[in-house]
């Protein structure tokens, strides 16, 4: 049932029955879903929010939810930060957001806090409080923003623009709740692979389990399975670190999705062998294209008539790269000096590189270079400009090398200034670069390992030669 | 014995590196208790291939995970037979 673009998030919670309520289970606490719409995490100021632009970044995955319910269709703008993101980057976020709030848990640098107001969400409604329902008179609803963060070329994330209608577009709406299916996800809500299955279980009423942000993926499993997970997704690194985790067998899924990175033939078959009964599905999706669509056949890479079979996804390949256009894509980039999300015909390019051999095509890598390290992107550009500030280097090279537990990982070629002289022979200058790195990058950028070598070829164009794909 | 005292360093190291307390290394240790995480693990991996020479998980035959240290010690000590 296709969706009515002026509904808001709140008006789809689905009022509770009295059996089979749904709920959403946290590592320490739950909630309903009727709970978390109307416990006003906002000191029952939620007027104030309307027309504004509002920065949430909790901790708290509760707080999170309750105010993408009660902000949604009231604030102009929602922008999602995932707590692992460098707080670092939170002034440009909110700059770029023209934000007027930023809801959070976690103490925020002044030079923030001096130039907004910041939000300490109040929790959940205490026991015998009024609950004074604000989700149901409202004035005017806005067709609220919702932005969502990924990793850009100079190390400052991009801000991609998307509405609940082109988050929700692939959501299949039942008349009815499903009380028998129940939502789980490795990911963090707060990512387009984690916010579509939050926003799955609160669009169609079902319960949801989400992983603690400090919990083991054994510990997670367990109590996944415990709470009768039927619907499980994650990238293939995540489902690689669950079989690794020796508790794969804790749940019982009836659906196994992967995205969000290149599902291969390995991991395919390994979730085949755990779980001979579940449907096993992997998506194509991102941030900016939305979701693509599913594969269901447990073979790596997709029929290529699967890009002319739904009607509401146009899709093509031009130069070699996977192109999309449908409702399900984003609108736009935020901020000044960003180039067009969509072509002039409205076609997302994705940058995925695609053989075709014998009617499938398979995925052959990011056009841009773009590395793949469990579902988080790493530009080589980024890491190379960092490694290159380091006193002994003089260029370096950043690529990557397919890693059978996170897909991919960041491996550095790298020329000293002077390859003879350097303090304390190789593996001591190796260290040293990577120690510099981690004082500069996210963890997963950081190069596992790094090769001297003499000289790095440069291409005509006077750029360094990448051998992408 | 290559392979288990080049495995035992590797983990070593990128606890080291990660600040990840690591766990005493006995052969039953499962791997997700040892304090490494993926990142981690990824690392241990391109970086014992480089150590190495092998990468006992580039197969095209059936490879399972292994869970406990042992049974990664064993992968290697195997591949590079």
């Amino acid at each position: 049932m296709p969706r009515n673009s002026s509904t808001s998030l709140s008006s789809c919670i689905v009022a509770p029955g009295t059996l089979n309520t749904p709920v959403v289970w946290g590592a320490e606490s739950s909630a309903t879903w009727e709970d978390l719409a109307t416990g006003n995490i906002f000191h029952y100021r939620a007027d104030d929010y309307r027309g504004r632009s509002v920065v949430l970044t909790t901790i708290d995955p509760f707080a999170a939810i309750a105010a993408m319910i009660q902000l949604d269709g009231v604030a102009r703008r929602i922008v999602l930060y995932p707590p692992d993101l460098l707080f670092e980057h939170l002034a440009f976020v909110a700059e770029t957001a023209a934000a007027d709030f930023i809801v959070t848990d976690q103490p925020v640098p002044e030079a923030i806090s001096s130039r907004m107001e910041c939000i300490v969400p109040c929790g959940r409604k205490a026991a015998g409080e009024d609950v004074v329902s604000h989700t149901h008179n409202r004035a005017s609803e806005f067709k609220t923003e919702w932005v969502l963060l990924t990793s850009g070329t100079t190390g400052l994330p991009k801000l991609t623009v998307h509405t609940l209608a082109s988050l929700a577009a692939a959501i299949e709406r039942k008349a009815s709740a499903s009380p028998s299916i129940m939502w789980s996800t490795f990911y963090d809500i707060r990512r387009f692979g984690g916010l579509q299955i939050f926003l799955r279980a609160v669009l169609t009423g079902t319960s949801l389990v989400l992983k603690g942000a400090k919990e083991s993926t054994a510990d997670f499993l367990a109590r996944a399975g415990a709470q009768g997970v039927t619907h499980i997704s994650g990238t293939p690194s995540h489902w690689r670190g669950a079989l690794m985790s020796n508790s794969a067998h804790r749940i019982a899924p009836q659906y196994v999705r992967l995205s969000g990175e290149i599902a291969d033939q390995a991991i395919l078959n390994q979730l085949r062998l755990q779980y001979p009964q579940a449907k096993l599905a992997h998506v194509f999706a991102s941030t900016e294209a939305g979701v693509a669509f599913e594969v269901n056949d447990g073979l790596m890479g997709f029929p290529a008539d699967v890009l002319a079979q739904n009607p509401c996804v146009e899709m093509k390949v031009e130069s070699g790269t996977l192109r999309v256009r449908s409702d399900r894509t984003a609108v736009c980039y935020l901020g000044r000096e960003r180039q067009p999300l969509r072509d002039g015909e409205g076609f997302v390019d994705t940058g995925d590189l695609l053989e075709l051999r014998a009617g499938r095509y398979y995925f052959a890598g990011r056009e841009d270079g773009i590395i793949n390290v469990g579902g988080l992107k790493v530009h080589p550009e980024e890491v190379e400009a960092v490694i290159n500030r380091h006193p002994h280097v003089s260029m370096s090279l950043v690529r990557m090398k397919k890693s059978p537990i996170t897909g991919a990982i960041v491996i550095a070629d790298v020329v000293l200034k002077t390859p003879q002289s350097f303090p304390g022979g190789a593996t001591q200058m190796q260290r040293n670069i990577m120690q510099f790195c981690r004082g500069e990058l996210a963890l997963h950028k950081v190069p596992a390992l790094i090769n001297f070598v003499p000289a790095l070829a440069v291409a005509e164009t006077g750029k360094l030669s990448r051998r992408y794909a | 014995m290559k392979a288990r005292s080049e495995v035992i360093a590797q983990f070593t190291q990128v606890a080291r590196e990660q600040n990840k307390p690591l766990a005493p290394l006995t052969d039953d240790l499962p791997l997700f208790d040892s304090g490494l995480d993926s990142l981690c693990f990824a690392i241990v991996v391109v970086r014992l291939e480089a150590a190495l020479g092998v990468d006992p998980f580039d197969t095209d035959e059936e490879v399972h995970f292994p869970v406990t240290l042992g049974d990664f010690i064993g992968f290697y000590e195997n591949a590079a037979k």
